[in-house]
């Protein structure tokens, strides 16, 4: 059989710089110059902008000392305290509420609307009910997390197929089947962005409280930089927390599949 | 009123006073329980206490200026959110490298705790309204312009083309069509800026001891007056729920049909 002779095209080759790439290079590149001229030009008090050497230095002591990671681990193990308690309890309101109208009707207003106050006045109230010790600090980022994760499972609730349901009711499955096998399943992203944004809340508040009132934890080492002027270790405890910060949001993001999400 | 109506009315109603019925129940059980010493008045003051509290801290704690201090301060962090935030969206909009380069670092700006750098604006602005302005804004500011993106970019193509046929300059183009057409999107970024605000500008009054409304809290605290302390919590978050409602009923009046 004569061969018959096969068309092929090479796959265009994507140029190793892309235009954009090119730009946040140059962004990046223009800030850091910036900030370094920022620095020695005297313009701003001594100190107040840290030259990027200074700030390097810092870092790569605060990443090899032993001391940063005892008070990472207690944030972490605070903010993960918050998110258990207020996750769980939010989850089982949202539940609750989503489930039958006339409790929604009833109560959601008021998780609505105190859901965006600022949760950090209530900290005096957490000293005295929960002490000066980490108690407070979990209550403080439990009761932030609360709400965005009531509120999404509330939301994400009413928007299961109604078909769902009825399925479970066909093959007979008692409450607590319906809210493992069908519930959960189904909500599983409005649960998810609502555990995101609580996360997101959770930390601000817990480390807001350890800023306020602590002997340890990363915003403990944060105010202390800061009440000695040590301004390079101040600026490199906030890029870990930044990075870290906005790092645990991708990844519940991405463990909750909410990239796969079409839009 | 004919009887499915009035139906619908009693529905409608029952709900929110039972809501209302079942809070007063709580604050009239805890009073009980506070006053029978099975919880701590130290720790919690009775409800009638916090209530008979609210005119002393009205009177001798100035709060009425306090109010207005803090409003000041949302207003103008909500003035350069607005100018900045959609002349930072309109800058996405009209230069798409720009757009494809940033726009994530926006979205990942938004998802950062700024208010945990309070004492870095400290060092910049020393403890002052400013201070607790820009972190304000600084919080505030992504969505606003990732709104204002959204409304520039999702404006109808119809209406875009109607402007073109008309022969419209650019800058026409822009405040005769592409401005009114994203303003409800835009305003929605606004609203949720202004929310951002308010949560961290009356924070951080509230962590550096300095300013309106959270200062009043945590000067309270201090002194120990707890009947004071949740009077004034309760006040801020009064005004953060009329705050809140006020803005989404501008917002409904600016979008009447989703």
């Amino acid at each position: 059989m004569a061969e018959t002779g096969r068309l092929t095209r090479t796959a265009p080759s994507a140029p190793l710089l892309s235009p954009v790439t090119l730009l946040r290079v140059a962004i990046i590149l223009g800030v850091l110059a910036g900030w370094e001229l920022l620095s020695r030009s005297g313009w701003l008090y001594r100190d107040v902008v840290p030259s990027w050497l200074a700030i390097g230095k810092a870092l790569a002591d605060l990443l090899s000392s032993g001391e940063y990671y005892f008070n990472l681990g207690v944030t972490a193990a605070e903010i993960g305290a918050a998110l258990a308690i207020g996750g769980i309890s939010g989850m089982a309101v949202g539940i609750l509420l989503g489930a039958n109208r006339f409790l929604a009707k009833a109560f959601e207003p008021y998780l609505y609307y105190l859901g965006p106050t600022p949760k950090i006045i209530f900290f005096p109230i957490m000293i005295m009910w929960f002490g000066v010790g980490p108690g407070s600090k979990i209550a403080l980022g439990t009761l932030s997390c609360f709400f965005p994760v009531a509120l999404s499972a509330a939301a994400g609730m009413r928007q299961i197929d109604k078909v769902l349901i009825k399925v479970g009711k066909s093959f007979r499955a008692n409450t607590w089947q319906t809210v493992w096998k069908i519930y959960l399943p189904a909500m599983r992203h409005p649960i998810i962005n609502g555990v995101r944004l609580g996360l997101g809340v959770a930390l601000i508040g817990t480390l807001l409280a350890e800023t306020k009132l602590s002997n340890k934890g990363v915003g403990f080492l944060i105010i202390q930089a800061y009440s000695v002027f040590d301004m390079p270790r101040m600026y490199a405890m906030l890029i870990v927390l930044f990075v870290l910060a906005i790092g645990a949001n991708a990844l519940v993001g991405r463990l909750g599949g909410l990239h796969t999400i079409r839009r | 009123m004919s009887a499915p109506g009035r139906r619908f009315a009693i529905y409608d109603a029952l709900p929110a006073a039972v809501g209302i019925a079942t809070v007063i129940a709580f604050f009239a059980a805890l009073e009980g329980l506070i006053q029978g010493g099975v919880v701590n008045r130290f720790i919690v003051p009775p409800p009638s206490e916090i209530i008979g509290s609210f005119g002393r801290v009205f009177v001798e704690e100035h709060i009425v200026s306090r109010f207005f201090f803090t409003l000041g301060e949302c207003l103008m962090a909500g003035v350069m959110i607005t100018v900045f935030g959609v002349a930072g969206g309109f800058l996405l909009y009209r230069y798409k490298l720009l757009q494809q380069a940033t726009e994530t670092w926006v979205a990942a700006l938004a998802a950062a705790p700024v208010v945990l750098a309070y004492p870095l604006f400290m060092v910049i602005f020393g403890r002052s309204a400013w201070t607790i302005i820009m972190i304000g804004f600084v919080a505030a500011l992504p969505p606003v312009i990732l709104k204002t993106l959204e409304g520039l970019s999702g404006t109808r193509k119809v209406l875009v083309n109607v402007g073109k046929s008309f022969n419209l300059t650019g800058s026409q183009q822009f405040w005769k069509i592409m401005f009114p057409a994203a303003l409800p999107t835009m305003f929605v970024g606004v609203r949720l800026g202004l929310i951002f605000a308010l949560i961290n500008i009356v924070g951080v009054e509230f962590l550096i001891n300095y300013g309106g409304l959270g200062q009043l809290i945590n000067d309270l605290a201090e002194r120990y007056d707890l009947a004071g302390t949740y009077a004034a919590i309760c006040f801020v978050i009064l005004v953060s729920v009329v705050f809140f409602m006020s803005l989404e009923k501008a917002e409904r009046w600016l979008r009447p049909v989703d």
